[in-house]
């Protein structure tokens, strides 16, 4: 019993058991990698589809396939322009990082997010050489968490094709409804933007105006407004602005 | 050491009705609130946590012998977290669905006090097949307990079971106005203190003294 109580059978045993522990769970960690990644990427592409109305969101069509479609690109959100893909590229990190984001004031931030990454990650699908949708990440701040997700706009770039969540943590039931399929079937057809580019959807409890309101979630006011606020910072002159006024003016 | 059939049925049985871990130990309690809106999480789950708590009570007893006592808990906390982000990292690779809803409770597994309890109270004196049937028979009552409330819960609070309809909601157009208490984590309590009166009506002898 003594030697099982001894210092040096202490130590002996806990760096035994640090050295085998830390050697299983990095295997395990490096070995499920490329899975792991492999399905990260495909869930994103999944919900950029569901988004665009590509797909059902319990289809089992070949996500890979329909996503060949979809054209990837890089914005530069203040000039509008497309850029090379930077290096290590990752909206979230680029977005907490002071040399890649922006400080967003007061009153610029209407999705309570603080900073935004400078550049940002956009999808388009074309049809025949001609422009059918635009898909474009957006994310804000709802009651409890961040909401991520995407709105896929026409080829008007006002009307909505569809809207989608993918990353939340809000209340199941509550606020947790904006991942409901029948309330996100209420937003394909509305306008979100007016002729010249300005926000104008809002979320109210009864829908007077077809074309620009959107039936508020109950019980989830928090989180309807973020939506709210989040729509109209990303499509607005802070978020995707610059470049949906050039695609508008035709120059990409 | 002789293998009892008699003493192996006991410790594996019995802490599905007898000595439930939820219900009798009042262990575990706080992922029996988080992860029991739905059915596919709860199964998840229960799968999740009787495998650590059978694989770290198979582990720790192994080298029972070997552990200081001055650092047992720290050992234990080890080996359990080891196989946590295992199953985490398997999770992650091949339910990459489940493990989204599952989120950080995977993680959390590892301060679930059946496990922590099950490792300092058996498997620390028990040999490595009783302590492994041990952890699978606490499994199995934790998941027993998790799947009765998730159940209710994704019957009453959603009207589904597994993801299918069960009863057509009003927000569907349907009939069944949805429970919305017994979708939050609080509603847990109200079942699962059900459950515990329903077994100690049961099974008198489970009623503790009055104090």
């Amino acid at each position: 019993m003594s030697s099982k109580e001894s210092p040096t059978k202490t130590i002996v045993v806990a760096l035994l058991l640090s050295l085998v522990c830390s050697v299983v769970v990095s295997t395990a960690a490096i070995k499920l990698k490329p899975m792991q990644e492999k399905n990260k990427a495909l869930d994103k592409k999944r919900n950029i589809l569901v988004a665009a109305g590509m797909i059902e969101a319990g289809s089992s069509a070949s996500v890979e396939d329909l996503f060949s479609q979809v054209e990837s690109k890089y914005v530069d959100l203040a000039t509008g322009s497309f850029v090379e893909e930077p290096a290590g590229f990752d909206q979230r990190a680029f977005a907490k990082n002071s040399a890649t984001n922006l400080k967003l004031t007061a009153s610029q931030d209407l999705g309570g997010i603080g900073t935004r990454s400078q550049v940002a990650h956009v999808y388009m699908v074309k049809k025949d050489g001609q422009l059918d949708s635009i898909i474009l990440p957006i994310h804000g701040k709802g009651l409890f968490s961040t909401l991520y997700g995407f709105i896929a706009l026409d080829k008007d770039l006002q009307t909505v094709k569809g809207l989608k969540y993918y990353e939340h943590g809000e209340t199941p039931g509550l606020g947790g409804e904006i991942e409901n399929a029948n309330w996100l079937a209420k937003w394909p057809g509305k306008k979100v933007l007016d002729p010249k580019g300005e926000p104008v959807i809002t979320l109210v409890k009864n829908v007077a105006d077809d074309n620009n309101e959107v039936d508020a979630l109950s019980g989830a006011t928090w989180t309807t407004n973020g939506v709210e606020g989040m729509i109209r910072f990303w499509l607005g002159d802070d978020g995707f602005g610059p470049f949906l006024d050039k695609v508008r003016a035709g120059e990409i | 050491m002789a293998f009892d059939k008699q003493e192996a049925k006991s410790v594996l049985l019995g802490p599905i009705f007898n000595n439930n871990p939820i219900a009798l130990q009042v262990l575990g309690i706080c992922s029996a609130l988080a992860v029991t809106v739905k059915l596919e999480t709860a199964f998840v789950m229960s799968l999740a946590l009787t495998a650590v708590v059978a694989f770290s009570n198979l582990l720790i007893s192994l080298i029972r012998h070997h552990i200081p006592s001055s650092i047992r808990i720290i050992v234990q906390m080890t080996i359990i977290a080891s196989l946590v982000i295992m199953v985490d990292q398997i999770l992650k690779a091949y339910a990459y669905e489940v493990s989204k809803q599952l989120a950080v409770f995977v993680g959390l597994i590892i301060t679930n006090c059946i496990v922590m309890g099950r490792a300092e109270a058996y498997a620390m004196k028990n040999g490595p097949v009783m302590s492994f049937l041990d952890g699978i028979g606490n499994g199995l009552g934790y998941s027993i307990l998790l799947i009765v409330v998730a159940f209710f819960r994704e019957l009453f609070g959603s009207g589904k079971l597994w993801g299918q309809t069960i009863f057509q909601t009003v927000s569907d157009g349907g009939w069944y106005q949805t429970n919305g208490l017994l979708l939050l984590p609080a509603s847990s309590f109200f079942i699962i203190g059900l459950l515990i009166w329903a077994l100690r009506t049961w099974k008198t002898d489970q009623v503790e003294e009055k104090e």
